[in-house]
């Protein structure tokens, strides 16, 4: 639960956040903007924390099934979003000096 | 108690690999490094959560991860390139469905609102009503994308009435259960309206639009996120949430900047059809459309060529062809670059990943401020299924609806081959007077079968 000077502190850190994003992100180029959108979707996924305490914490059974719905989205997320990420940034490569066709 | 540092050190760290990944992205030889590292991250966190007292029962856990890591595998390693974009949609649905859940198994669990504080419903509220409006929004978008909805816009009478009427209605519920939590009524009809208000905003849209949207529902993807950790007190869910809806809010800036549209425009969802406004008619006007074996003669001399690709090189999975077509041209001796236009593609950087696909290396890939005062330089320029986006209305003709969009000035070329499928206007709707110019040569067809006819007539060529 939530008092009103712990909910300031994390609307200091969301807001730090913010910023510390927006620096970061505008300098990510165009070429690297659909990996962008993966990889921020993954870390996203970090949501999966609060799926798991919802699913584990044996409140009661509406919690437990929607938290294992939670859980089963946010998975898909983190083992898919971080395996197309990688998947799309291992094809990004510079012209070799001397080009030989690798296929 | 050394649990719970243990819990909040995995978090801390986590937090730090995050933000440290996603800056590894400003340069591509470092971003595939870093990301790894934030997925490292991310395992940390996710075992440090295991390791928290409160979590007493396994089963509901277990079948989640399995289910979820079954399911995410294939979507991670099996979907083609060329179905990116959808993958993209279908992805922020599931991140808004896990925030919206869990926003209402918290509700639900403390006594559906009784035990929950003004603070904490200013929080949850906002989850449930961005996440649910994100879970259908996406999956319209990953519908239209994917070719399950039609991609025309649809709209009818009435249509802003409607969506005035439910954002307000939305909007006024939601400002009630911060004055009264206890109103369960009201919570679950939030969850109910965010959904509807999902569908309604993304039916009007086209698919030349759909890189605003995409980037949009990112955004929103993400504050839905930062909302839980808001709402569950939980920093390092904030913290990537908050980066996610920066991230997804920088790219809805830049698709709308290269779009011409205003940025309370996109905040509003006020885009889609282009209305009341009279296309140019091209009546009168003839179109060169030439053989492949004149168009590759002209290939085969050129020493300098532009390849401005678009959906259509998507459409018809042609970005291989493109590369061989490229590696013959440089082979005689010319060079080959790549004029990517921000709203090439159904979503932020879809080209450079489809030509990266087809093992373009990407200092040949240029953005359009970089490359677009060389197109005079240009023998040939080759468009390659983009059209609107190479349109010169935008920049002369004031009653055109893209007029102010910045185009890439394939028209100053000493020379433009156009790739196309049929005369078929844009997804805009509007003529295009490049077709019409009389330095323009129109090679109908498949794009990807043009372009094969294309490599083999070069080689004959140089034979």
């Amino acid at each position: 639960m939530m008092t009103h000077a712990t909910s300031f502190i994390e609307l200091y850190v969301f807001l730090l956040a913010g910023v510390v994003g927006f620096q970061v992100i505008t300098r990510v180029p165009a070429l690297l903007h659909t990996p962008l959108m993966s990889a921020t979707n993954a870390i996203s996924a970090i949501s999966l924390v609060g799926s798991l305490v919802a699913a584990g914490s044996d409140r009661n059974a509406v919690a437990s099934w929607l938290g294992f719905v939670a859980v089963t989205a946010a998975t898909i997320n983190v083992v898919g979003g971080f395996l197309i990420t990688d998947r799309m940034l291992k094809m990004f490569r510079r012209a070799e000096p001397k080009r030989e066709r690798d296929s | 108690m050394n649990g719970m540092v243990f819990t909040q050190a995995s978090y801390l760290a986590a937090s730090v690999l995050f933000i440290l990944g996603l800056r590894s992205l400003t340069r591509p030889d470092s971003a595939r490094r870093g990301m790894q590292m934030a997925a490292l991250g991310m395992l940390l966190a996710i075992v440090g959560t295991l390791a928290k007292h409160e979590i007493v029962d396994y089963k509901f856990i277990v079948a989640g991860l399995a289910i979820g890591s079954l399911l995410g595998y294939p979507l991670g390693l099996f979907v083609p390139m060329t179905a990116m974009p959808q993958r993209i949609a279908i992805s922020h649905m599931f991140g808004a469905l896990a925030a919206t859940v869990v926003g209402v198994a918290e509700f639900y669990t403390l006594g559906n609102g009784a035990a929950v504080s003004r603070a904490t419903m200013t929080a949850l509220g906002f989850e449930v009503m961005f996440g649910a409006l994100t879970i259908t929004g996406s999956f319209m978008a990953f519908g239209k994308l994917q070719g399950l909805v039609s991609g025309v816009p649809f709209t009818f009478a009435g249509q802003n009435a409607i969506n005035f009427v439910l954002l307000g209605a939305t909007a006024g519920l939601y400002f009630w259960l911060i004055y009264q939590p206890h109103t369960p009524v009201a919570f679950y009809l939030v969850c109910a309206f965010g959904l509807l208000s999902g569908v309604s905003m993304v039916l009007p849209i086209g698919g030349a639009d759909m890189p605003v949207v995409i980037s949009l529902l990112n955004s929103y993807a993400g504050l839905a996120s930062a909302a839980t950790g808001f709402a569950i007190g939980n920093e390092v869910l904030i913290i990537a949430g908050s980066l996610d809806g920066a991230s997804g809010f920088i790219l809805s800036v830049v698709m709308s900047k290269a779009m011409n549209r205003s940025f309370s425009n996109v905040l509003f969802g006020a885009f889609g059809k282009f209305e009341g406004t009279e296309a140019k008619s091209a009546a009168g006007l003839t179109v060169k459309s030439v053989p492949a074996e004149d168009a590759a003669i002209q290939l085969a001399y050129a020493r300098n060529v532009i390849v401005v690709p678009g959906y259509g090189m998507a459409v018809a999975q042609a970005q291989h062809a493109v590369r061989d077509l490229a590696d013959l041209i440089e082979k005689n001796g010319g060079e080959v670059r790549y004029a990517i236009h921000p709203v090439a593609g159904r979503m932020p950087g879809h080209m450079n990943v489809l030509l990266a696909e087809a093992n373009v290396p990407y200092d040949k890939l240029k953005e359009m401020e970089e490359i677009n005062h060389e197109f005079e330089k240009a023998d040939v320029a080759l468009v390659v299924g983009a059209n609107d986006v190479v349109n010169p209305a935008a920049r002369a003709d004031r009653s055109s609806p893209i007029y102010g969009m910045p185009i890439l000035n394939v028209d100053r070329a000493k020379s433009v081959i156009v790739l196309k499928r049929s005369m078929n206007p844009g997804f805009a709707g509007i003529e295009n007077e490049l077709f019409y110019n009389d330095k323009t040569a129109m090679l109908f067809g498949d794009a990807k079968s043009s372009l094969e006819r294309l490599v083999a007539e070069v080689k004959a060529n140089a034979s």
